[in-house]
């Protein structure tokens, strides 16, 4: 018999409708392998009964010809999305014991196509980070290693716990959300793909706020077809999120044809930096070269305002988080501190219930909005971004998609950028500009890293290109054939 | 523009975040580093560009005028850390 | 008039401008779907979205945008087609999200100018600033616990349209007057019910002093003050006291006070914290609202009649006399019973409302009006149904009783609840009419009164009453009086 825990998505998802084994046998099959992979801290909650029930109602839904691309596919959640009855914490202390009342929509639309819930995954604190060491639940370990070393890499972030669990075979794929880079730059490091779609394809409702104008959901996947199929499932218009656009879903993985002959890629002169490792140099052009042959035009462009995306999104960012944040006051759910008065029980609480990061951003978040300094930092802040969405208009209107590196290093040591908070930063800048443009991005895994370490190469789109931009993934994915696997160090 | 200890005080509190007396030093100093960074973005000429409000070029969408939700006391308060006869609780207020 | 406030070391003028706070009329909450409705049990008026649990967001109720821009309308301001929500960042045990979405920059409706009526029979023009949209927070309540405050969001997330005067008004009585003002027109636009002691209108009110003619003063908000007499109360109490720190030679802090009841008098807030920042900045999770100007026309076009051009029309088209007029669309109430009852009353005696108008609005404003003084009752809760009402005036129309005998009908219609048909039957209060049977009774009564029918016809004119009286009394008052004159002069005059 296969390991189940083996398949992609799409592999999974034919043999459960071909009767070759059933969602109760792959689901347990990775809740073996959950457990067995323990240390690697990728889950927060196993919800091991749950997930047998939905497989059992996903079995019978594959028998009677109900079957969708998702029915029966066990996956893992990002705590970050809120699922009725179940730890939905942010992986954050302040939301202690919060089981939300109610069920976010993309995990809604996931669930009513039969998909099968093993878990909620760790990640940073409100998804603020690039590690996952910024989680109350300590550390993600990402299951690839420097080769010859047994020092333990992080996972990238925010959705390092969704990445890690996907790369060690405990789950066939997971949620993620990207706000900055969080589910493109974790799967860079862990050697997956990771899709970002436009701002509005996917509801936010139920989804846990970090910063409204960018946060996004996304899977993560072993391939670019189980991107696709999992995008079909979670996309979708909602009356529920204002920000939500109504788009017809378009069947994503008929989009995958091979074929971008005659496609223009962008290639932009500023994303080459001084300080990037030689191994993503090469595996850039590397990819410049994979597309050509497969037929595209390669074009030169220029996003001129792109090292000004770091600091805007610095800005934006923590300005929403600091009002997101507000709410978790010590009322109405999770931890409450007590004090002598409404407020000593509010500082109290938030003092003890954050952790360091999610504070350093809140209180840069309220300076910048405060009096007096809104127009230098914040205002200043939402005009550049408008030219950064300038920039990517200008050169859309040259090529159709655009390739560049997805993170400017390969995973890094657990541990090595805690401390300097602004070296951390700077994992996102290939990712950022993307975001604050609310444009859709993909990460696929190219190649490895001089220490053997897995390297993705990132696919940028037009607003609603999603279609266009796997396809493009597709050829890339296909042409890198990347198909290592970490050597398994964990476990029995 | 530099943040010193009584900043970092005022926008602790604004912000309701209890820092200690010797955390404000550092805080202060972590603020700073990343402000210092941010202010790169004064070299960019935006005279004349809008400042963004909206990533997506959509109209607000606008509901029917029905009531549609409510009516779950229970659920409502489930999660809350105190609550009595159907109210959230909190330390008392002096207004 | 002068408006100048006489205080010991010579005159001051007082500066006042209101943030108006009404609570628009829908059936749901501005950005969730839970009802509005008022005095249910506490928390049971609450969604996810409302009590801001995680991941929650607000959508906007149609209902309320065409509120707001009613409201507008009716105070003849600039609808800005395209207006921004923002978040005004505080912390507070009624405010679950941790911040009010509210419009700062770019409210709904911009400028406008209202002309209030002063008691002398003046009138003056207050500026509107604006009116933006905002969410109500929920309600804390100190006194239920020794130790605690307990919180009902059932009010978390209504719509409040919050109305900003110019600094405009120079008396209490110009601030009463205003109140009085916008909160006519927001009942008559149907946007607002202006109930005060349910707190769908109440004011933050603005005070300063300053010598006649100087820069403005330094001014005191008093927050939620919920009746137009404390409202007047404390612009009052804040001149005296303002002037009083100002001639001692002190100076006025910016604050916020609260309004006592018991003393009639303000007083700072204890929770006041330092000098707030509300950090407002466009809310992420909203788009900018925008809507066609096509819309604003239609909305203007289906808006109702608004006071003051129904009492021009009633004056116009009524004939009833401008004091009347102005009684009855004084409250929207009473302007609405008027009308119902005055189509009743036209439906009922065929007769056009020209006509009809000065007979309905004395009957409303005086009969009516007085009983229910009597009573302690409002208009709406009238024991008189139009129905009825509409049946005795058609009775006095068509003649069946007269003006004397409908007063007594409707003592009698207030007593039972009868209908004055079946009163007028049971009673036998039916006007006589029969010209036969009241000329048999004036000759009877001409013949046993031969010595004052000397007396009137030798020139004592008063004794024509005497008669009309003796008539009246044998007929219990039910002879028609055009009737009785008609027989009775020639008769007398021989
Ligand atoms: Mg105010
Ligand atoms: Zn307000």
């Amino acid at each position: 018999m296969t390991e189940l825990t083996k398949l992609t998505l799409s592999a999974a998802r034919d043999g459960l409708h071909n009767g070759d084994f059933t969602s109760a046998e792959i689901t347990a099959e990775h809740l073996n392998a959950i457990d067995d992979a323990k240390e690697l801290n990728t889950y927060i909650e196993v919800t091991s009964d749950q997930a047998m029930n939905m497989a059992a109602s996903a079995d019978a839904m594959i028998k009677d010809g109900n079957a969708k691309g998702m029915t029966g596919i066990p996956i893992g959640i990002k705590d970050l999305y809120c699922t009725k009855g179940v730890h939905s914490q942010s992986a954050s202390h302040i939301l202690d014991g919060f089981k939300p009342e109610y069920e976010s929509t993309v995990t809604s639309n996931l669930w009513n196509d039969g998909a099968v819930m093993l878990g909620k995954t760790n990640m940073d604190e409100f998804a603020m980070g690039s590690s996952n060491e910024n989680s109350y639940y300590g550390p993600v370990i990402n299951p690839w290693r420097a080769t010859g070393s047994d020092k333990n890499t992080v996972p990238g972030g925010s959705s390092g716990g969704s990445a890690a669990a996907v790369a060690a075979d405990i789950s066939i794929a997971t949620t993620g959300t990207d706000t900055g880079g969080s589910i493109r730059q974790p799967a860079s490091f862990t050697g997956l793909v990771g899709f970002k779609p436009t701002y509005g394809r996917c509801s936010r409702f139920g989804m846990i706020a970090f910063a409204s104008s960018l946060d996004q959901a996304g899977p993560l996947t072993k391939t670019v077809r189980d991107a696709a199929i999992m995008m079909e499932s979670m996309a979708g218009y909602d009356a529920k999120d204002s920000t939500s656009i109504n788009v017809e879903v378009p069947n994503y993985e008929a989009a995958l044809t091979g074929d971008i002959r005659g496609l223009k890629v962008g290639i932009p002169k500023e994303y080459h930096s001084d300080g990037m490792p030689a191994a993503i140099e090469k595996l850039w052009q590397q990819g410049i070269g994979w597309l050509k042959d497969a037929g595209a035009e390669i074009v030169d462009i220029s996003l001129p305002h792109t090292k000004y995306a770091l600091p805007t999104y610095y800005i934006v960012a923590p300005a929403e988080c600091s009002s997101n944040l507000a709410r978790y006051d010590g009322v109405k759910y999770g931890l409450r501190v007590a004090g002598d008065s409404l407020d000593d029980m509010y500082k109290n609480t938030r003092a003890a219930g954050f952790g360091d990061e999610v504070k350093r951003r809140i209180l840069i978040g309220t300076y910048v909005l405060s009096a007096g300094y809104y127009d230098a930092y914040y205002l200043k802040a939402q005009r550049v971004r408008t030219l950064i969405a300038d920039d990517f208009k200008s050169a859309y209107q040259k090529c159709d998609v655009i390739l560049t590196p997805t993170a400017p290093s390969e995973a890094f040591n657990l541990g090595d950028k805690v401390s300097d908070p602004l070296a951390m930063y700077l994992n996102d800048v290939f990712t950022v500009p993307a975001s604050l443009a609310g444009l859709p991005g993909i990460s696929v895994p190219a190649g490895l890293s001089s220490d053997g370490l897995p390297l993705g190469l990132q696919l940028l789109g037009q607003a609603f290109g999603e279609e266009q931009l796997l396809n493009v993934a597709d050829v890339l994915e296909t042409a890198a054939g990347f198909n290592i696997k970490p050597a398994k160090w964990w476990g029995e | 523009m530099s943040v010193d200890k009584e900043t970092v005080a005022k926008i602790a509190n604004l912000a309701r975040i209890a820092v200690s007396e010797d955390e404000l030093e550092s805080t202060a100093g972590e603020l700073n580093n990343i402000l210092d960074w941010v202010e790169q973005l004064s070299e960019v000429d935006t005279d004349g560009v809008e400042p963004m409000t909206s990533v997506v070029a959509a109209a607000l969408p606008r509901r029917v005028d029905e009531v549609t939700d409510g009516g779950y006391r229970d659920q409502v308060l489930k999660n809350a850390p105190a609550s009595e006869h159907g109210f959230f609780a909190v330390p008392k207020v002096i207004e | 008039m002068s408006n100048l406030y006489q205080g010991a070391t010579g005159d001051w003028e007082v500066v006042i401008g209101l943030e108006i706070h009404a609570q628009v009329i829908s059936e749901s909450k501005l950005f969730s779907g839970s009802s509005t409705k008022f005095g249910s049990e506490p928390n049971t008026q609450v969604s996810f979205v409302c009590s801001a649990q995680p991941g929650m967001l607000p959508v906007i109720n149609d209902e309320c945008v065409r509120q707001a821009i009613r409201t507008g309308l009716a105070m003849g301001c600039q609808i800005n087609l395209r207006s921004v929500f923002d978040r005004k960042n505080y912390f507070y045990a009624d405010l679950p999200q941790g911040y009010q979405i509210s419009q700062f920059k770019d409210p709904i409706v911009g400028e406008g100018v209202v002309t209030v009526d002063l008691e002398d029979g003046s009138t003056k023009d207050i500026g509107v600033e604006r009116l933006h949209l905002e969410q109500d927070a929920g309600k804390s309540m100190h006194d239920q616990h020794p130790t605690m405050t307990y919180v009902d969001l059932n009010r978390s997330g209504v719509a409040l349209m919050e109305i900003v005067s110019m600094p405009d008004m120079r008396s209490a009585e110009e601030a009463g007057a205003y109140f009085k003002k916008i909160r006519s027109l927001v009942r008559y636009a149907g946007t607002c019910d202006g109930n005060m002691d349910q707190g769908s209108m109440r004011a933050d009110v603005n005070v300063s002093v300053r010598r006649p003619g100087e820069e403005l003063g330094t001014r005191t908000e008093t927050k939620n003050v919920n009746s137009i007499r404390y409202m007047m109360l404390v612009i009052e109490s804040e001149i005296r006291r303002q002037v009083g720190v100002l001639e001692d030679g002190g100076t006025i802090a910016q604050e916020t006070r609260l309004f006592e009841v018991a003393t009639g008098t303000t007083r700072t807030m204890r929770s006041k914290e330092e000098a707030h920042d509300y950090r407002y900045f466009p809310d992420p999770d909203l788009l900018p609202l925008e809507f066609s100007q096509e819309l604003v026309d239609k909305l203007a076009k289906e808006m109702p009649e608004l006071a003051d051009a129904k009492r021009d029309r009633f004056i116009k088209d009524l004939h009833i006399t401008s004091y009347n007029a102005s009684v009855l669309v004084a409250e929207k109430e009473s302007a609405d019973y008027f009308e119902e009852l005055l189509a009743a009353t036209v439906a009922k005696t065929a007769k056009p409302v020209s006509e009809l108008g000065t007979l309905v609005s004395n009957w409303v404003t005086g009969d009516l009006f007085g009983a229910l003084k009597k009573l302690g009752k409002g208009i709406t809760e009238s024991p008189v149904s139009i129905e009825h009402a509409a049946e005795l005036l058609n009775l006095q129309v068509d003649g069946t009783i007269s003006g004397r005998i409908a007063k007594e009908v409707f003592e009698l219609m207030l007593e039972t609840g009868s209908s004055p048909e079946t009163i007028v039957e049971e009673k036998g209060l039916k006007q006589v009419s029969d010209t036969g049977a009241i000329e048999t009774m004036i000759d009877e009564i001409l013949a046993a009164n031969a010595d004052k029918v000397e007396q009137y016809r030798g020139g004592k004119d008063k004794l024509y009453g005497f008669f009309v009286g003796q008539v009246m009394k044998q007929t219990g008052g039910k002879a028609n009086p055009q009737v009785v004159n008609q027989l009775l002069r020639p008769k007398l005059d021989g």
